[in-house]
Order: structure tokens, then C-alpha cells, then sequence
């Protein structure tokens, strides 16, 4: 769940270049989401070569699953993406005999994600998030005072607070299919609501607090929190936390704090699953299970501050993550949490024009 | 001069048409194929336009996706807004490119060539990266606020990035090489005699500047337009980067189109327009050139 333009444009270059080779991997996989030993690990262990390919938003990785024919032998949609892809018959079913380390799975998680991949059949769960708000502390404090605590949706979808906001920067996700849901949820009505009086709802409290939005993108706020240069964002948790990382490695006094909201967020899971066409199926397989080894899962999440699901990897990742309730939620915020749909093709269409008209006013 | 060179000049024509025809033809084709079916969820994301049923064929021909665009207006307004931001672009691009264009083909030998080398050598670099290092200037806490409120111009940081501002800042620095390189090769053939016969007959260099130099160079201007024109229609990345919300232009709508709804055909169908859209502005520059070159 990360986006950047870059490496969105480089892939698309890039596509269908992959060659058949004597046993290599070929991986495509989200941007800054694996440990740095994870591939040199897998190719002292199995002897296969790994090809590492990355993208930014789950819609590039589609627009190529559909085309046919990537040439990729693993790819790491998100859940309600997945769920479509499926459908229209991307994926293969995995041959569970070749994943022994199913066995290392938090059960609960995996039926959380069965929601969208009946048996979890397709699929395993690579990481996963929520969609929450991060902010810097101090300037937050400067603007809404010392008393006011974060703790609501409130900080970004209420005009007057984001009218204090607006000279330090309010960001949000180019994500409608996120950020619409989340307007609904904080209206009180069902984030799943695939009404249209409803989807206009949530789009009309987005669009009263247009004038004090500085942009809509899924990736810049990383290094904007980062910098100081803006000061609120609807973003990611692990991209948030990255965001915190950094100002700490650049020491430049700019504190960042990830929150679920009060009122609920978006829990979404990233799968690893393997495209029907895949020119060797037997390596992703081989990989699948070796990233469901505990301390190779372990070492995953340590790099990249994201939540896995793996129950036997817990007791090998970092104290500092597992009791972050920004990354693993506290069994109060759990609660709150909702899984997103799959919507029709009309629904869709409806959300994404909804989302220009909120961008654009058009 | 017999078979040879026929077959030469066969050969010499064949190999364009080819080109054409596999560059351009083909892959147009397909795109109105697309634009024309259904989408579905599969792969590829929409109906074959025509299949085989009983032994007949079958053709399953859709107008909707056109149709569908009349009835919003958001992809007109697109339109209209990628063609004022390209208007205006070149027309900037115009008013900077000019007096360097002609200050270089003014230049005396050595320097002239320093001179070309240096508007080419951006193009050493990669397009994203120089992109990415126009953000690095223009952001809330970039080099050029950190240079205004430190000698002391401003007292609050100026908002530029995400802005209409930084999509132009970003559109006329990328493409004002190809507005340049054409005008100077009209400029440097400039027959020097001309402007000395008009110097001779009273007239001031502002007046032999309007009235000899700038019609001869009509053609170069236009060819130098249309290269900066064309291109930013259909601009998606230098929006994305510097551009914020407010900025529509249409290669956004068909980034949507295609990767947000994953309707390939009417993705395929605001293309096809768009093409259409494009013939209008440049048949008007090409009647233009073509007078031009009678003058």
C-alpha cells in the first residue's frame, strides 16, 4: 500500500522485458517493503536467483495482472484488489503441500483474510496496516493547543480544525476507494455502503475541506512529514512510521505520531500469491514459504515498521514494534477496525468521479 | 538509371510507410478496437468486439464509452484545460525562448556552439530527475523560500508547489530546448544582407527586427511551437509531480480512467478524442506554416 510515481513509471517501462531463465524468481513486490538480507537470504538457502521488481499502487500492479502475460512469478496485492484479480482469473490456487510454514500463521488474521480469498486459497498474508492519520506533534500542538488530543478523524475532517491546519499542510491519500469510506465512517454511517446518497455523503464532507488540503498523493507525505514541510497526513502506518525514522535519523527536531482514529480505520492486508501464468511456480512457492519462516518474517517487519501475521514470528520481532498500538492495535482499536469491499464496476465509476470532483471541483 | 534506382526509391519510401503503419496505424487501431467494446472483469479487462456464434460472426460494437463522455462534462473541461495550459506554456516558452534563440545564432562561432551544447545538456540528465530537483526548489522549505526569506523579500514562505504555478514553472523549463532548437536553425540561416540593405534604407534595428527577422522567422516559431504544444496536451507526468488537486488536464482523467475504474474502453475512448482534439490546433499551425513559407 505505497506509492511512488517513479518507480511506477520505471516498472511500466520495464514491463513484459522479464526473459525466461533456468531458475530465477521473478518477484514483483510494493517499494521499500523487505528486509535488506530477505532475497540474499532465500538465494544462499535455495540457490534460485531472485529478479526484485517494484511498484507503487495496487492499480499499476493490476492494470499489468490484467493485461496478461507479466511475466512475474510472485506479486503482493492488497486484499480487496486480490479479491477482484481472482475473479477474473489471475491467480493459481497455491499447492498448500509446498507450504509447510502455513503452520506459523496467526489464524485469526488468515480468516480475516479468507473474507476476501474464500480458504485462502490464492493467497498468503504478506504484511499488513491500517489506514490512519499521522502528524507532527509539535506543530499540531502549536496550532490546536495543548489540550487538544488527537485521537479523531475530527483532525482532518472537520473545516475548522483543518482551516488552523492548512498553513503547515493537510495531505491525504489519492486513494477514494480509503478516503471516501473514511469520510463515511466518521459520519456515522457504514464505510462499506456501496449507496450512492451515501459515497455523495462522504464525498461532500471531503470536498468542505478541500480549500484546506495541500494535495492528494499516496507516497510524498513520507518524506514531507519527514522534512517539516507538511504537518498532517492521511497516510499508511508503516509509511507513517518510516516518516517518523527518518526525521529521528536526520535529527532535524520534527517529531511524527501515527493514531488509529477513535471512530475506526481501514485494516487492510498485503498477499503474496502467484499469477496463473507464472513461469515458475515451484520457485514461488519455494519463496511463499520461506518468508513465512519466523525470523525471516521477523527481520521483514523489524526493517519496515509493518504489522505481519505470522504468530510464531512474534516473540523475534522487536518490543519497540510489537507494543506500538499505531502498528499492532490494541484489542480496544481492533474493534474499530473495518475490512474494505470490493466494489462493481459501477460503484467504481461512481467513487473515482465522486474523487475528481473532490480533487478538482469538477 | 534504370531498375536500381527504382527499386532504391521504392525501398526509400517503403521503409517510412512501414514505420508509419507499425508505430502509428497498428497500435491506433487497437486502441479504437478497445474503445469501442465492453469492459469486463478478466483478462484482457474487456469483450472481444467480435466472436464467433453458430458459424456467424458476430459483431458487438459499443458507442457508449463515446457517448458516456458527452454526458459528463468533466471531460470536456479536461480538455479545454490541457489546451489553455499548453497554450500558455508555449506561449512562455516563446517569450524565453526567442531572445535566446537569437542571441545564439547571433553569436560569433565559438561561443555559439558553447552556447548550443548548453541548452542541450539537460537532456544528459534524466527528465524525472531534473522533475524531482524543480520540487527541491520550489517546496515550503526549498531552496528558492530558503533564498527570499533570507534576503529578506518575503516574510512567509511562498506556496508554490501543487500549484498551477509549478506546473508551468516545470512544463516551460522541460520543453523550452525544442522551442529553441528549431527557432535557432531559422535564425542562424538569417541572410545578414537583408537586415543591412533594410539599415541602409532608414530603418531602426527595432523596425528591421519586426519587419525582417521576426516574419522570416515565422516558420521556425511555429515549428518550435508545435513541438512544445503537442507534447504538453497530453503531459501526465510534470502535473503529477508539481502539480496539486486543482490542476485538471486530461492525461490525469485517462490515468483514472485506466487504472482507477480499469475501464480500458472508455480510457481508450478519451484517447481517441484527444487525437481528435489534438488535429484542430495543429491543421490551424500547419495552414499558418504553410503561409508562412509563401512569404
Amino acid at each position: 500500500m505505497k506509492y511512488r510515481l517513479t518507480t511506477a513509471l520505471i516498472a511500466l517501462a520495464a514491463a513484459g522485458a522479464v526473459q525466461a531463465q533456468e531458475n530465477v524468481l521473478r518477484i514483483y513486490n510494493w517499494s521499500d517493503y523487505i528486509a535488506e538480507d530477505t532475497l540474499e537470504k532465500f538465494t544462499a538457502a535455495t540457490g534460485i536467483e531472485v529478479t526484485y521488481d517494484v511498484y507503487d499502487s495496487n492499480e499499476v500492479l493490476e492494470a499489468k495482472m490484467l493485461a496478461g502475460s507479466s511475466g512475474y512469478d510472485l506479486v503482493v496485492p492488497t486484499s480487496d484488489f486480490l479479491q477482484r484479480q481472482i475473479a477474473a482469473g489471475v491467480y493459481m490456487p497455491l499447492d498448500k503441500s509446498k507450504l509447510p510454514n502455513l503452520a506459523n500463521m496467526d489464524e485469526a488474521l488468515m480468516a480475516g483474510a479468507a473474507a476476501y480469498d474464500p480458504g485462502n486459497t490464492y493467497s498468503v498474508i504478506y504484511m499488513w496496516g491500517t489506514t490512519g492519520i499521522g502528524y507532527n506533534v509539535a506543530a499540531v500542538t502549536e496550532r490546536l493547543g495543548e489540550d487538544y488530543e488527537v485521537d479523531s478523524w475530527a483532525l482532518v475532517f472537520d473545516p475548522e480544525i483543518t482551516a488552523k491546519l492548512a498553513d503547515c499542510g493537510v495531505s491525504m491519500l489519492d486513494a477514494p476507494t480509503e478516503m471516501i469510506p473514511a469520510a463515511m465512517n466518521y459520519l456515522g454511517l457504514d464505510p462499506n455502503s456501496t449507496n450512492k446518497a451515501d459515497l455523495e455523503a462522504g464525498a461532500a464532507l471531503l470536498e468542505s475541506v478541500r480549500p484546506n488540503i495541500r494535495y492528494f498523493n499516496s507516497s510524498q507525505y513520507i518524506s514531507d512529514l519527514a522534512n517539516g514541510d507538511t504537518c498532517v497526513a492521511v497516510g499508511w502506518s508503516g509509511d507513517v512510521f518510516q516518516a517518523q525514522a527518518r526525521a529521528l535519523e536526520a535529527e532535524n527536531g520534527v517529531e511524527i505520531a501515527y493514531v488509529i482514529p477513535k471512530e475506526g480505520a481501514l485494516q487492510w492486508f498485503d498477499m503474496m500469491a502467484i499469477p496463473a501464468d507464472a513461469p515458475n511456480p515451484d520457485a514461488a512457492h519455494a519463496f511463499i514459504n520461506f518468508v513465512m519462516d519466523a525470523q525471516i518474517t521477523a527481520d521483514i517487519t523489524n526493517y519496515v515498521w509493518y504489522a505481519n501475521a505470522n504468530a510464531a514470528s512474534m516473540p523475534l520481532v522487536d518490543p519497540e514494534i510489537t507494543s506500538d498500538p499505531g502498528i499492532f492495535p490494541t484489542e480496544a482499536a481492533k474493534g474499530g477496525l473495518w475490512a474494505s469491499t470490493v466494489y462493481d464496476a459501477r460503484t467504481d465509476r461512481t467513487i473515482t468521479r465522486l474523487w475528481t470532483r473532490v480533487k478538482t471541483g469538477q | 538509371m534504370s531498375g536500381g534506382g527504382k527499386w532504391g526509391r521504392r525501398f526509400v519510401i517503403a521503409v517510412p510507410n512501414i514505420w508509419l503503419i507499425l508505430f502509428f496505424m497498428l497500435p491506433f487501431l487497437v486502441v479504437l478496437k478497445i474503445s469501442l467494446s465492453e469492459p469486463r472483469i478478466a483478462i484482457p479487462p474487456y469483450a472481444p468486439l467480435w466472436d464467433w456464434v453458430d458459424g456467424a460472426l458476430r459483431f458487438n460494437i459499443n458507442f457508449e464509452n463515446y457517448a458516456y463522455m458527452w454526458e459528463d462534462s468533466l471531460y470536456i473541461n479536461a480538455y479545454l484545460s490541457s489546451l489553455k495550459i499548453a497554450a500558455i506554456s508555449t506561449l512562455l516558452a516563446l517569450f524565453i525562448g526567442y531572445p535566446m534563440a537569437y542571441y545564439i545564432a547571433r553569436s560569433p562561432e565559438p561561443r555559439r556552439s558553447i552556447l548550443l551544447l548548453l541548452v542541450v545538456l539537460p537532456f544528459w540528465t534524466s527528465f524525472l530527475l531534473r522533475v524531482y530537483a524543480w520540487i527541491g526548489i520550489l517546496k515550503t522549505k526549498g531552496v528558492l523560500n530558503a533564498v527570499l526569506l533570507r534576503a529578506g523579500i518575503i516574510d512567509q514562505p511562498l506556496i508554490i508547489l501543487q500549484t498551477d504555478v509549478a506546473v508551468y514553472i516545470g512544463i516551460v523549463y522541460t520543453y523550452l530546448p525544442f522551442l529553441i532548437l528549431p527557432l535557432y536553425a531559422n535564425l542562424v540561416k538569417l541572410d545578414d544582407t537583408l537586415l543591412e540593405a533594410s539599415h541602409d534604407l532608414g530603418a531602426s534595428r527595432i523596425s528591421s527586427f519586426f519587419r525582417i527577422t521576426l516574419p522570416l522567422s515565422m516558420p521556425g516559431i511555429i515549428a518550435g511551437s508545435m513541438l512544445v504544444f503537442i507534447p504538453v496536451i497530453g503531459e501526465f507526468v510534470i502535473p503529477a509531480l508539481l502539480g496539486g488537486p486543482d490542476t485538471l488536464m486530461i492525461g490525469s482523467v485517462l490515468w483514472d480512467e485506466y487504472f482507477k475504474n480499469r475501464d480500458w474502453p472508455v480510457a481508450s475512448a478519451v484517447a481517441m478524442v484527444m487525437l481528435v482534439v489534438m488535429i484542430i490546433p495543429i491543421m490551424i499551425l500547419r495552414s499558418a506554416q504553410n503561409k508562412g513559407a509563401e512569404i
